[in-house]
């Protein structure tokens, strides 16, 4: 579903993606993992056709994104690392908009809004507006969005990033749930390690850009001799604190702290 | 065209709900109403220049535009702030369609602010001449819209800083405004500000609607019309570029 061959990103001088490949078989939920600055959101944005790879082919849905973006954003829905949601809309409208963007047609528009709603438990606060949720209905309502127009695959950027521990076994839940009942490909980064050992089918480590192990998670603790695939992940990227300069996603968020969800 | 539609419902939604911007972004219109028309009133009317308020209102409507419409790209960087400019452009749809759309929700909510300064205008006592031109009159407040929206749209594209947008827009805007012949009439200043008026594009707006509505056109209609008009498609195409050039 997924094929990423001799991937590189440069920017400048710094090398950000570096000589990578893998594939994910349709159907697989596929951690990928590795400490900031590894290189996980810039390989996410070149999967998801933001950003033009330096070198290397990507087959998304067997669309290559830079040939043919269109096809392969209909392919994917994505939940950002930060919300991406209009809080001066209504969860419904929000909803609707994405549905008129990815050419959803009205009736089966309204049936899978229902649907979805239900499924992340916000039907009920389906007319209340987006920026009075908590990060863990923002995030719920991004994953009912990012469905709706019924993707192969679904990227999913640190979704749990903040969460309390119940929001976020919920929301692994209703992607094992997508994975097994509509086979939908999942693709996904995460810093908790525990929830990386506990959904993914195969997950790949990197580190400054290069793959530097992958298999499934009893594989990775096996070949590294550990209990948990938190040790094993530090067995095999160290210990060292990565430094991270501050990026615009940063100052971003904490300029929305500032002013508040608008 | 779905696309376009739902985003200019979208900027429709926010406009209506934001009431306490509506209100703000009246308040300083209405200052230049009372405070220039009716304190330049009598002088204005002793030296031949009849009713001050009639002269003034087609161009404080122009004002209420240009501010509205220029400042709507600051939404971009709002967006880019919230993250839901990444969900429009991950879309499967071009970003012509996006920048049209977001430019367009941008224009009919100017359009709107600038009926509303119109009925302000009304109500402090501005007075038709010609009914009849109305319809050019609201053409005129069209093509102000899109014009300067699209502008918006430019910077809103090219800077990402929060607090430089307005800095920099006040800076554009202001120049725009006084040398547009909306506070004076243009025949009788000095050659330099003459240049400036006409290079102004507002100018042509502003003696659009004041051509429509009362004083007749001081550089024709047709001039009026050309000159916006050829410049408002300049201007969205010009948009559409620096839009097609965001990185996220």
């Amino acid at each position: 579903m997924i094929e990423v061959h001799d991937l590189v990103k440069n920017f400048g001088e710094f090398c950000a993606v570096d000589h990578i490949s893998f594939e994910v078989p349709a159907g697989k939920i596929f951690g990928f993992l590795g400490p900031n600055g590894a290189g996980k959101t810039t390989t996410i944005k070149m999967l998801t056709t933001i950003l033009k790879p330096t070198r290397g082919s990507i087959l998304v849905n067997g669309h290559d994104p830079l040939r043919d973006p269109y096809r392969v954003r209909a392919s994917f829905g994505i939940v950002f690392q930060d919300p991406s949601l209009d809080g001066e809309l209504t969860a419904l409208e929000n909803l609707e908009l994405h549905g008129v963007l990815y050419g959803v047609h009205s009736g089966e528009r309204h049936e899978r809004i229902e649907k979805l709603l239900r499924l992340v438990e916000l039907w009920d606060r389906k007319k209340d507006f987006v920026k009075n949720f908590s990060g863990g209905m923002k995030r719920r309502l991004e994953i009912a969005r990012a469905l709706l127009h019924v993707p192969k695959i679904l990227f999913l950027d640190e979704p749990t990033l903040g969460l309390d521990p119940q929001t976020r076994n919920h929301i692994w839940n209703y992607v094992r749930q997508l994975s097994t009942e509509q086979n939908i490909t999942v693709f996904f980064t995460t810093h908790y390690m525990d929830e990386a050992d506990r959904v993914a089918d195969e997950i790949a480590i990197v580190d400054h850009g290069k793959i530097i192990a992958q298999g499934t998670p009893g594989a990775l603790k096996e070949k590294t001799q550990k209990q948990t695939l938190e040790d094993a992940f530090i067995a095999l990227t160290g210990n060292a604190i990565r430094e991270e300069e501050a990026s615009n996603a940063d100052r971003m968020r904490t300029m929305r702290k500032v002013w508040g969800g608008r | 065209m779905g696309v376009i539609y739902i985003l200019v419902l979208r900027q429709l939604k926010r406009y209506v709900r934001a009431r306490s911007r509506i209100i703000g972004s009246l308040g300083q219109p209405l200052i230049f109403l009372i405070a220039m028309g009716f304190g330049f009133g009598p002088t204005f009317r002793k030296a031949g220049g009849g009713s001050y308020i009639q002269f003034l209102a087609p161009g404080i409507v122009s004002m209420g535009i240009l501010f509205t419409a220029v400042f709507s790209g600051i939404e971009i960087l709002w967006d880019r702030q919230f993250g839901f400019l990444k969900e429009t452009l991950v879309a499967p749809v071009s970003r012509l369609q996006i920048m049209l759309g977001r430019t367009l929700g941008g224009a009919l909510v100017a359009l709107i602010q600038g009926v509303v300064v119109f009925g302000v205008c009304l109500a402090v006592g501005f007075r038709f001449e010609n009914w009849e031109l109305l319809p050019v009159a609201l053409l005129f407040m069209a093509l102000i819209s899109i014009t300067f929206t699209a502008i918006g749209t430019i910077f809103g594209s090219v800077l990402e800083d929060m607090q430089a947008f307005p800095l920099i827009m006040n800076f554009l805007v202001m120049p725009l405004f006084f040398f547009s012949g909306a506070l004076f009439p243009v025949q009788n200043v000095p050659k330099a500000l003459k240049i400036a008026i006409h290079l102004n594009p507002l100018s042509y707006g502003v003696d659009g609607i004041r051509g429509a509505l009362t004083h007749g056109f001081q550089f024709g209609l047709g001039t009026d019309f050309a000159a916006l008009g050829v410049l408002a498609v300049i201007l969205v195409w010009v948009g559409s570029y620096f839009f097609s050039r965001i990185q996220l």
